[in-house]
């Protein structure tokens, strides 16, 4: 587990950033009949961004977005098309089985679905046993040490009554305390929670919320959260990006980005939030119109520009703008309004 | 694991599932009592038949039959020289011993069978014996004289010369007092006395004697054509049935469904063969193929099993888990164990095969008289275990001897009964899990 921990140290370059995302394509080939060619799935279309160590960092985007196969990609579940992920410096593509395995000890995941991610047939005490005996942790004693531990952390108590339960015996947000518990129990350096709370009653949204930023503020934890609700963003994170059709529109730090949003996308996103004032209750909002982009036939040039109230003609549709556009020092928009 | 104490819990419910577990005990319970009461090595050398058999009827019917027919079948009766006194007179040269066995003949009907026999003890001349039969009425009739070997039998009912003499068959004609020719005899009831008088000429010359009259019923399940008793052959045939049918239906269903899951977690060409190889094998004929092997190879039962197997391998049922399968390949869970690290085979064997196995109980359940029934057919068709009593080889002995052309009609019914028997308690027991175990089914 400590051999990518070891890497970063050698490795020469590297600066503070835990994780160095740049230029990641992730396609999926459509076939017909197990072979012929049908169409690509730009899942993820470019993407380039860097995740410091105890940085908490909100992925934003409509659904089909790209942002939950960018998740799954730096999980390693999906082999990228092209582009380089070094984590603590060394390339997850050029890991070996073993060191693949400690990567994945590195990363902790939380899904979205917290009934569907923990197997139903398991008592909670063997689904939180499983990563350990994964990882090679053979006393039984130091499992269940480590289990109480986690449990505790996530609020779960008394942990042996817990343990015996199943997960459908279980409140929703209880599943999600374990799956949390079960992204922590390998000590990880990053977390990605995959839109933890959206399938979440509202009551416990902002329990689970809170327990995440707890969490990563005591291990310092490097946090990608990937959320579609901009609402839920504010008070967790540190930076935001904004996913656009596979690619990255607008990232900066959380605050900048909800007072001058800089991309058309995102002023329309926020523009889509609920308005506590009561007095403008009855107004009326602007709200982005037409549907999200297809991700096998994207538009040509920027891939916004069909829905974008500003886009220029002769020039949006045709080429599609760099991501590092800076109109101002904290922001980066890829958005040919701000060239 | 709840879904699975809550579906046994749930047993009770169910009449069908009780009864059926009741047969089932009860075929377990007769498996357990035959094995330990009849050592492997000591049943396959019964059921090879010889000397063991000697002093039981051939093809008798259970002894229950008789009861339902009134109780007049006479049982089977020994007298043996050991229990009776031997009168000695020295003759000078030589001895004369006089050995008087006495039987009881209570019974309405006439015996099946009567046979001597003797075990002779000597250095160098062989003892000379003459027999005579004493009715009780007072009549002597003599039977045979000659010289006896050192194991040696008289077969009196087979005595074509003695049956002339009497006008009857033997063992009619030694145990009634009617006219030579009589349509209908009647049995004359009373102590008979069998009288053997034995000249020896050596001083250390014994003989020993054995008189069997042969019963025509004998015990719970009667006797073959060899006079072999079937409660063997049927007492055994239960651990060799349920052995069969639960090893090949263990051996089918968990390998099959290990296949069907290694093919739907890595997919692509591994899926694409295990896929090709099922369809492949789906359309070969099963019997066949083991009559074959049984005809040109080897009829070991474990070699059928082995075979059974191992076409079992690739069955229909990698369809059916395949489509069980699928969508759970796709769970979150299983992402997230990929996401923590487990492998390939832990993701089969602990996350993808357990999600599914209470559905299969039920599927397994009943499939175990399958494979019971399909070794008894094998058996039926003479490609049963050559040394292995079974049920199937009782039938099989059964057809060859037309059984039920002569009216042995209890050597086809017991096997068969115990065939169905086997069916019924797992069909019963599987029905009845299929409704727990797949609740879509429970409102039915």
């Amino acid at each position: 587990m400590s051999a990518p921990a070891a890497t970063a140290a050698s490795a020469p370059g590297s600066d503070s950033a835990l994780l160095e995302v740049d230029g990641l394509y992730t396609h999926f080939e459509l076939r017909q009949w197990g072979f012929l060619r049908t169409g690509t799935v730009r899942a993820v279309d470019g993407v380039s961004f860097t995740l410091d160590a105890g940085e908490a960092t909100a992925v934003v985007g409509e659904s089909g977005c790209g942002k939950s196969s960018l998740a799954r990609t730096l999980l390693g579940l999906h082999r990228p098309t092209a582009g380089s992920l070094h984590f603590a410096g060394s390339e997850l593509s050029s890991l070996g089985r073993a060191d693949l395995k400690a990567y994945r000890a590195q990363v902790g995941y939380v899904q979205q679905d917290p009934y569907g991610a923990l197997p139903p047939f398991m008592e909670v005490r063997r689904i939180l046993a499983e990563p350990l005996i994964v990882h090679g942790i053979r006393r039984r004693a130091e499992r269940w040490q480590r289990i109480q531990a986690a449990l505790e952390e996530v609020g779960l108590a008394p942990a042996t009554e817990i343990a015996g339960k199943f997960p459908h015996q279980l409140s929703g947000g209880q599943q999600q305390r374990v799956v949390i518990a079960r992204a922590l129990l390998l000590r990880p350096a990053m977390l990605i929670a995959d839109e933890p709370v959206s399938m979440l009653d509202a009551s416990v949204r902002v329990e689970i919320l809170t327990l995440l930023h707890r969490v990563q503020q005591e291990h310092r934890l490097a946090l990608l959260y990937i959320t579609h609700d901009l609402s839920t963003v504010r008070h967790y994170v540190d930076r935001a990006m904004v996913m656009y059709g596979g690619r990255v529109v607008e990232q900066a730090p959380v605050d900048a980005l909800l007072r001058h949003p800089q991309h058309p996308y995102t002023e329309a996103l926020l523009s889509a939030l609920g308005d506590p004032d009561a007095a403008n209750a009855g107004r009326p909002r602007p709200v982005p119109g037409g549907e999200a982009p297809s991700l096998i036939h994207p538009p040509s040039g920027c891939r916004y520009h069909p829905r974008c109230p500003h886009a220029m003609a002769g020039r949006c549709e045709l080429e599609p703008p760099p991501p590092d556009f800076r109109p101002r020092p904290e922001h980066r928009v890829a958005c040919w309004l701000r060239e | 694991m709840t879904r699975w104490r809550d579906g046994l819990a749930q047993i009770r419910r169910y009449p069908s599932a009780v009864v059926g577990l009741l047969i089932i005990a009860l075929l377990l319970a007769t498996a357990i009592y035959a094995v330990t009461a009849i050592p492997y090595s000591e049943a396959q050398k019964l059921w090879r038949g010889g000397d063991a058999w000697q002093e039981l009827p051939v093809n008798a019917s259970p002894v229950w039959t008789d009861r339902i027919r009134g109780g007049e079948a006479p049982r089977t009766i020994t007298a043996s020289s050991d229990e009776v006194a031997v009168e000695r007179e020295d003759l000078g040269a030589a001895r004369l011993e006089t050995t008087t066995l006495e039987v009881d003949f209570p019974y309405g009907d006439f015996p099946s069978e009567i046979n001597l026999f003797l075990e002779a003890e000597f250095e160098q001349r062989q003892p000379f014996t003459r027999v005579h039969w004493r009715r009780p009425d007072g009549q002597e009739i003599p039977i045979e004289a000659r010289r006896v070997g050192e194991r040696d039998r008289f077969s009196i009912s087979q005595d074509r010369q003695l049956e002339s003499r009497l006008g009857f068959a033997p063992q009619i004609g030694l145990l009634t007092d009617a006219e030579p020719g009589t349509a209908e005899p009647d049995v004359l009831q009373g102590t008979y006395q069998l009288v053997i008088e034995t000249v020896h000429f050596e001083e250390d010359a014994r003989l020993h004697a054995d008189l069997v009259v042969y019963g025509q019923v004998h015990g719970a399940f009667g006797t073959d054509h060899q006079r072999r008793d079937l409660a063997v052959a049927l007492l055994w045939g239960t651990p060799v049935a349920l052995a069969f049918g639960l090893l090949a239906a263990v051996g089918t269903t968990v390998t099959t469904l290990i296949i069907a899951a290694t093919g739907v977690w890595y997919g692509g060409w591994v899926d694409a063969v295990i896929q090709r190889l099922t369809e492949v094998n789906i359309i070969l004929p099963l019997l066949p193929i083991l009559v074959m092997i049984g005809t040109l190879y080897s009829t070991s039962i474990w070699l059928m099993l082995g075979v059974v197997v191992v076409l079992g391998i690739f069955s229909a049922g990698i369809k059916m888990y395949r489509s069980m399968l699928l969508p759970i390949r796709q769970a979150p869970y299983i992402e997230a164990a990929r996401a923590y690290g487990a492998s390939g085979g832990r993701i089969i064997l602990r996350y993808m095969v357990p999600r599914i196995l209470p559905v299969l109980i039920p599927t397994f359940v009943t499939l175990i008289p399958t494979y019971v029934f399909l070794e008894a057919s094998l058996a039926v068709l003479g490609l049963g275990d050559p040394v292995l009593p079974t049920w199937g080889k009782v039938l099989h002995d059964a057809q060859a001897q037309s059984a039920l052309y002569h009216g042995f009609y209890y050597w086809v019914v017991s096997p068969a009964a115990l065939l169905m028997l086997t069916g019924l308690g797992f069909a019963m027991l599987g029905f009845a899990l299929d409704r727990i175990f797949n609740p879509r089914l429970r409102s039915l």
